[in-house]
């Protein structure tokens, strides 16, 4: 068996194990393990990625296995890894496996819980190793029904609304993305020959340009929707705020990004042509999504709302910098993946652990957290920071290069786009200080929060691991960008084939 | 004709010496003791299911009216393993006192209809057609009024047969038209004599009507929810299942091998009721609130989807259209075996009614999501294989409308079937359905069903080997 798929025979092996088990704390214990050997993979995965390139091999995919499936319509199961999905599934196990301890107290049929969970994460390990459309698309829904049961049977307030909501518009986007992934198929050979479903091979050709016009749109909102695309955003801040914390972190941090990575790896380079022509609709929604999500940040009072707002803000951003279609500009988009999936991670694991003591997310009704949790408020700030992009963090990597690469076009409108998405730096830092200030400092609101017990062991695990690489690829960036550059090249130059800006 | 050729009907053959020999062992059974001949009706019919598989020769007897195809053994197969799966699901509710003195009837009919429905698929002609289509149907109406203490039992079994003998009538008259201009009812002839005259557009317009019926397509679905609402469950779900796919499987092979000159004709109609199909079924679907209603509006939906395979007439289409109606029996049953498993306990078949269920009972919780999320086309089920096949049928001609049209109606499937969902697996609920056990047979059905729904996506080779079997126009 190949490295590769045993991202996805872990996870199952894992959640076969965790049916089998009776006791209850057992069942946490094997989750972590099997979430914790695929941390090691991943980390095995950089190795080998980073050695091969070393000697010099240059191939656009590596470590590919390619299986016939479905021998009529060409299917296959094949996997592969370039530099941006090696980065995109160590985030994930990253993600998961601090998710498993964020939710180590779920004690509401646990078993299930764990499953639900790992299915997700399954969902999205296939899909990043995917370079099938149809594989692809296959893991992309399976990401995504879990989140129904997950936020139905463990979520908080409205949580049926919430679950039935975000499940009808994350599968609405993929019936249309199904269709465009129809008709990338049937025009994957426009010379004649076999039609293909392999994203390389498609990538090949050129889809003629009526096709891409029609098909084009359908895909990059299929994925968009995912990426919280105004105005098809309304999902996220009642998913994320109704989720329990370990799903709101996977999701927010990992399966936000399944829309920014398709939009790219299917829509964008496959069909440059049509996004050279119709960027600027999207573009114009994303600068949208960028500010209107900032803004809506200021006003909520539920910290899991102002997060999920964030999170429309910076996952807009990603598809902003995909759309601007330069190497500096898509760089900045994946170190923006990166970033935001660790710190919205992070930002949601630290709500939860508040919520799990005070049990309220209501920034008014808390006060002065800093004396009486100083390690969860530490940590909550340090999130904060990255999130507002101070230099020496993540954020701040991500958020530069985006905006360079944007400016570097020297037409109007880039320009005058890139100004309005600025300036959701300066929101992001009302919004971002306006809870430490209410939140952490200032005087205690509630008496009975006096007392409150600071991080246990596996709290400050999953929050240590998560800053120590916020803070990495905050202060060596290079680190990421030299992973990144091999897997942005060959898009890169697809892309510029057509307009070289 | 020699003993050689008269085999090649042994499908059929078999089926109708299984049924005679059930009937008879009734004359051995002693009447003040209480014994159930399910076991040996099982038995043999399981003994016929395993028959059809081994390799059969193809040829046509009787001078052509009666053909046996690599299509048709296919299709006779996925018909058998459904029917097994559903003697297994009646097991327990013929074990009931009231049913006590009545299985051997049971199975004989049951057998018979199916009997019937390898005829109608094995048809050359039209008269061998038709008379498969009535020996399938009109025994039907005894099966749905078999429950004597129902009023709803028996007003279904009215309904079905006043609705059957309408709709032969009008497949009739469609037939008499057809047979007034070419002078034929061998399929063969027919292809190369039917032309576009009106009065043939006219005839197959009838002919297309009856058949809509008996798949029940909008607008001649009026009659499926009241008949499937009355009939015992176990009869609903052979309903559902077994006689929809012979109709749909009999309908495709005469659209595909009669009327590829009209080709054009029947797209425009099947564009349309397709359509109207899908977004009915799915919107009735979204208000039931009887489980057996609820199914049957989604059977009527699932038939719209169904449609896709047929529209663009291709060798594809075909084997997409057989494809998924394998995936359907087994999802379906699925489906209706919680549901029969749950009526013969409880009584009960309200959605609301399973509210609260996976804490009583998470194993048939658990076999209901797996068949709701293969009904709605969630992979990794093979529902999802199935209903992606249908649209990379349609699109492959060039319907993209019509797929968008598809796939928006499986969100609006997917919401009810959450419905469901929610209420097993969210809801509270003061008195839930107790926990239950059930019989070895309903276990043995509904893992025959989960089986079939988690592994035949995975398995390609059964893709391969239904496409090799299909054809196209």
């Amino acid at each position: 068996m190949d490295i590769l798929t045993l991202f996805v025979v872990i996870p199952v092996l894992t959640m076969a194990g965790i049916i089998l088990v009776k006791d209850m704390n057992r069942v946490r214990v094997i989750a972590a393990i099997g979430m914790g050997i695929q941390l090691l993979l991943s980390a095995l995965l950089i190795f080998l990625y980073v050695s091969a390139r070393k000697d010099g091999n240059t191939d656009e995919m590596l470590f590919v296995r390619d299986l016939v499936w479905f021998k009529t319509f060409n299917i296959h199961y094949t996997v592969g890894v370039d530099g941006i999905s090696v980065a995109m599934i160590a985030l994930t196990s990253l993600v998961v496996s601090a998710g498993i301890f964020a939710s180590w107290e779920v004690d509401f049929l646990t078993k299930e819980f764990f499953v639900s969970l790992i299915l997700l994460a399954t969902g999205v390990f296939g899909f990043f190793i995917s370079i099938d459309l149809f594989t692809m698309f296959l893991f992309y829904e399976l990401a995504v029904i879990p989140m129904y049961l997950l936020i139905g049977i463990w979520g908080s307030g409205p949580k049926e609304y919430s679950a039935m909501k975000l499940t009808l518009m994350l599968m609405g986007a993929s019936a249309i993305l199904l269709l465009g992934i129809l008709g990338i198929y049937f025009n994957s050979a426009p010379e004649g020959g076999q039609l293909t479903f392999n994203i390389q091979e498609i990538a090949r050709h050129t889809i003629p340009m009526s096709a891409q016009y029609l098909f084009f749109p359908m895909t990059f909102v299929g994925f968009g929707v995912l990426g919280a695309l105004f105005p098809f955003h309304t999902w996220s801040p009642d998913g994320h705020s109704s989720a329990p914390t370990a799903v709101s972190m996977l999701h927010a941090g990992v399966l936000m990004k399944l829309g920014g990575y398709g939009a790219f790896r299917v829509a964008i380079y496959l069909m440059p042509e049509a996004a050279h022509e119709l960027s600027w609709i999207f573009i114009i929604l994303t600068s949208i999504s960028v500010v209107y999500g900032a803004f809506g940040a200021i006003v909520q009072k539920d910290l899991k709302y102002i997060n999920a707002y964030s999170s429309v803000s910076h996952c807009g951003l990603v598809l902003f910098a995909i759309l601007m279609m330069n190497k500096t500009a898509l760089n900045g988009a994946v170190i923006q993946m990166i970033s935001h999936g660790l710190m919205t991670a992070l930002f949601f694991a630290l709500i939860g652990m508040i919520y799990g003591r005070t049990h309220t997310r209501m920034i008014n009704e808390m006060g002065g957290l800093m004396k009486i949790i100083p390690f969860l408020s530490v940590a909550y700030v340090i999130a904060g920071l990255a999130s507002l992009g101070l230099p020496g963090l993540s954020g701040f990597v991500a958020e530069m290069t985006i905006f360079v690469g944007s400016f570097q076009h020297p037409d109007l409108f880039h320009r005058v786009v890139t100004i309005v998405a600025v300036t959701s730096i300066v929101i992001t830092a009302v919004y971002i200080l306006r809870v430490i200030a209410i939140l952490l400092l200032g005087p205690s609101a509630n008496e009975h929060y006096d007392h409150l017990r600071d991080a246990r062991w596996y709290e400050k695990v999953s929050v240590v691991t998560l800053i120590t690489f916020i803070a990495v690829i905050g202060m060596a960036p290079f680190l990421l960008t030299s992973l990144l550059s091999t897997g942005i090249q060959p898009i890169i130059e697809k892309i510029l084939a057509y307009a070289p800006f | 004709m020699s003993l050689k050729d008269f085999l090649l009907m042994r499908q059929e053959l078999l089926l109708i010496t299984a049924a005679l020999l059930i009937l008879s062992a009734e004359i051995f059974r002693d009447p003040g003791k209480k014994r159930s001949p399910n076991l040996f009706a099982i038995i043999l019919f399981a003994m016929v299911t395993a028959a059809g598989f081994l390799p059969a020769p193809t040829g046509a007897i009787f001078g052509g009216m009666y053909e046996v195809t690599q299509t048709s053994l296919m299709m006779k197969n996925i018909l058998n393993i459904g029917v097994l799966i559903v003697l297994l699901q009646s097991v327990t509710w013929l074990g009931k006192d009231e049913n006590a003195q009545r299985i051997s009837e049971y199975h004989v009919i049951l057998l018979s209809t199916l009997a019937g429905m390898d005829f109608m698929i094995s048809a050359g002609h039209f008269l061998m057609f038709y008379i498969g289509l009535e020996l399938a149907t009109i025994p039907l109406a005894a099966l749905v009024a078999y429950d004597r203490f129902s009023n709803k039992s028996a007003e279904g079994g009215i309904k079905l047969i006043l609705i059957s003998a309408l709709s032969s009538g009008i497949l009739l008259y469609g037939l008499s038209m057809i047979y007034g201009t070419t002078g034929t009812l061998y399929f063969d002839e027919l292809a190369k004599l039917f032309k576009t005259g009106n009065l043939q557009i006219l005839a197959f317009i009838f002919f297309f009507s009856g058949m809509a019926f008996k798949i029940s397509i909008v607008p001649f679905h009026l009659w499926t929810a009241d008949v499937y609402e009355g009939a015992p469950v176990s009869i609903t779900s052979y309903l559902s299942v077994i006689s929809k796919g012979a109709a749909a499987f009999i309908f495709i092979i005469v659209l595909f091998r009669v009327f590829p000159v009209i080709i054009e004709s029947w797209q425009k109609l099947i564009y349309v009721t397709a359509v109207l199909t899908m977004t009915i079924g799915n919107l009735f679907a979204i208000r039931q609130q009887n489980l057996k209603r609820f199914l049957a509006f989604s059977s009527i939906s699932q038939a719209g989807y169904l449609l896709l395979g047929f529209i663009g007439g291709s060798q594809t289409g075909m084997a997409s259209v057989i494809y998924y109606i394998l995936i359907y029996v087994f999802s379906n049953l699925a489906a209706f075996g919680v549901v029969v498993a749950v009526s013969n306990a409880k009584g009960r078949e309200n959605i609301d009614d399973y509210n609260g269920f996976y804490r009583t009972n998470p194993g048939l919780s658990l076999v209901m999501l797996l068949a709701l999320f293969s009904l709605a086309g969630i992979p990794p089920f093979a529902g999802f294989f199935g209903k992606f096949f249908l649209f990379t049928a349609a699109a492959e001609k060039g319907y993209y409308l019509l797929v968008l049209i598809a796939v928006l109606n499986t969100i609006i499937s997917l919401y009810y079937y959450l419905l469901v969902v929610k209420a097993m697996f969210i809801m509270k609920n003061e008195s839930p359905v107790e926990n239950f056990r059930s019989d070895l047979s309903t276990k043995l059905a509904l893992g025959i069903c989960v089986a079939g729904i988690v592994i035949i996506g995975f398995a390609g080779i059964i893709f391969e080997v239904i496409r090799n079997a299909s054809f196209g126009v």
